[in-house]
């Protein structure tokens, strides 16, 4: 086997070093934000009444190969994520193989504590949120509907589901967690990305838990609104 | 004083250990928390005992030797202060104290509450120091150093390489310890020639001994008996990313 550069190695070793793998996590977690921070702002347009949001996804559609460009891209940021969180949680779990009799924490949080488990039921949920939104199977029946201008009709696709009980609550408990996840990352991102500069410590402190805490707001008002009938099925 | 002390006792490396209850019941509240345990092991000693094994040197707070885990707060329950510093005054009669070693599998333990830290010796030996010429030491002064530099590097050569930060990591991570050396050297003048080479140097050797990866929780920045801030590992990150990435 020919010998690889010796750049290669160093940035290779350096990506697969601790390190490493926390700037794999965070540079992805902080594209994830961004995405989940444009997924809400166009879906709030469900507010705006069945024109905004129908209109609004026939052009995300009409985007064609771009849009599939985006999904793959999402697709691979999510399994760099997935990676890394993996190699992590092993190594930490490695690292201390007997546990302490009396456990303590002195300011660790909640969030931080449980990343890998809210990561992981998000996880589940964007996979049905996928099959239920974007596939259709879950729900076939409010996901073949068209409006009067023959575009497929979205918002009472989003009012038929989310005014059923049963998944508003898990869009709910998702978010909820979506936010629990994110108040820890998006800190801990720029933490790890050697933020220092002491006009840039909010990123590191209250950032994470503001940031998430309007993702929780803006994505929980969309099924509440829906389930009680604050948004309703056009006329 | 009257308390009941929940320690763990472990014969050597490979033995079982086990959690075994001991009555101090003559503590004064001035004594330190090592003196209680000196009074402990006298009367062991005297019932024909194995002693409580534990880590001390200095008792002063400076050395780094003593390392408790202590109702699960590496240290103990006073901020900034290492566990010969703690007297028995923050402690109330009639309380259970848990008294536990280091736990991470970088540090094994050798008996009871030692733990071997030679992990922390060898990645200070992978690159925690500056290559300067012998002879007769230079001119005070010939080197300009920057004073908010230095008072930086002297902020993190506070650290006396205890292992209270990978005792209190729910990772066992050695982030602080390493950052702290990294940046005592980093922040002076004459630590740059080797900077990008000691970052590397330290962070492989430091995945090497099994440490585990830092998720930012900084339970290390709360126990640490000289308070190193956690400003050292963001700026380790950074130095580490920037030399990983540097052509060779």
């Amino acid at each position: 086997m020919a010998a690889r550069k010796p750049r290669m190695n160093r940035l290779a070793r350096t990506l697969q070093s601790s390190i490493g793998s926390k700037f794999l996590m965070s540079v992805t977690g902080i594209l994830l934000l961004l995405f989940v921070i444009a997924h809400m702002l166009g879906n709030l347009q469900v507010f705006a009444g069945p024109d905004q949001l129908n209109a609004y996804a026939a052009k995300l559609q009409s985007l064609g190969p771009l849009l599939w460009v985006v999904r793959l891209g999402l697709l691979a940021i999510f399994v760099v994520h997935i990676g890394a969180a993996i190699r992590v949680t092993n190594s930490n779990r490695a690292a201390r193989p007997v546990a302490y009799v009396y456990p303590g924490s002195v300011q660790s949080t909640f969030a931080g504590r449980t990343m890998m488990m809210s990561g992981l039921i998000v996880l589940a949920f964007l996979i049905y949120h996928v099959l239920h939104f974007t596939v259709g199977t879950t729900n076939p029946d409010h996901f073949h509907l068209v409006d009067e201008t023959g575009r497929h009709d979205v918002y009472s696709m989003v009012v038929m589901g989310f005014s059923q009980w049963p998944i508003a609550l898990v869009y709910v408990v998702a978010n909820i967690l979506v936010g629990v996840h994110i108040s820890h990352g998006a800190s801990s991102a720029f933490q790890t990305l050697g933020v220092t500069h002491p006009r840039l410590a909010f990123l590191k402190q209250g950032f994470g838990p503001g940031i998430a805490t309007l993702i929780v707001v803006g994505n929980l008002s969309m099924p509440l609104a829906c389930l009680f009938g604050l948004v309703q099925l056009p006329a | 004083m009257e308390l009941t002390l929940h320690v763990w006792r472990q014969d050597g490396p490979d033995s079982p250990g086990r959690m075994e209850i001991y009555k101090a019941d003559d503590v004064s509240s001035d004594m330190s928390f090592l003196e209680m345990l000196d009074v402990v092991n006298e009367r062991l000693l005297e019932e024909g005992k194995e002693p409580i094994a534990f880590d001390h040197d200095c008792r002063e707070g400076i050395c780094g030797t003593c390392s408790l885990m202590i109702n699960g707060v590496a240290h103990g329950p006073e901020e900034g202060t290492t566990v010969c510093q703690l007297h028995m005054r923050k402690f109330k009669d009639g309380d259970s104290i848990y008294i536990e070693p280091w736990r991470a599998r970088a540090f094994p333990i050798l008996r009871d509450l030692v733990v071997d830290r030679g992990a922390f010796d060898r990645i200070i030996e992978a690159g925690g120091y500056v290559s300067v010429a012998t002879g007769n030491a230079p001119d005070a002064n010939t080197i300009p150093v920057n004073r908010d530099e230095s008072e930086m590097a002297m902020d993190a050569a506070a650290c006396i390489g205890c292992g209270a930060c990978v005792a209190s990591c729910p990772n066992g991570s050695a982030m602080l310890f390493v950052a702290a050396k990294v940046a005592h050297l980093g922040h002076l003048p004459q630590g740059q020639p080797e900077r990008q080479k000691r970052v590397l140097a330290m962070v492989e050797q430091m995945d090497k001994e099994g440490f585990g990866y830092c998720t930012n929780h900084y339970e290390c920045e709360a126990v640490c008996p000289k308070e190193i801030p956690r400003k050292f590992i963001a700026e380790m990150n950074r130095d580490y990313l920037k030399a990983g990435m540097a052509a060779e």
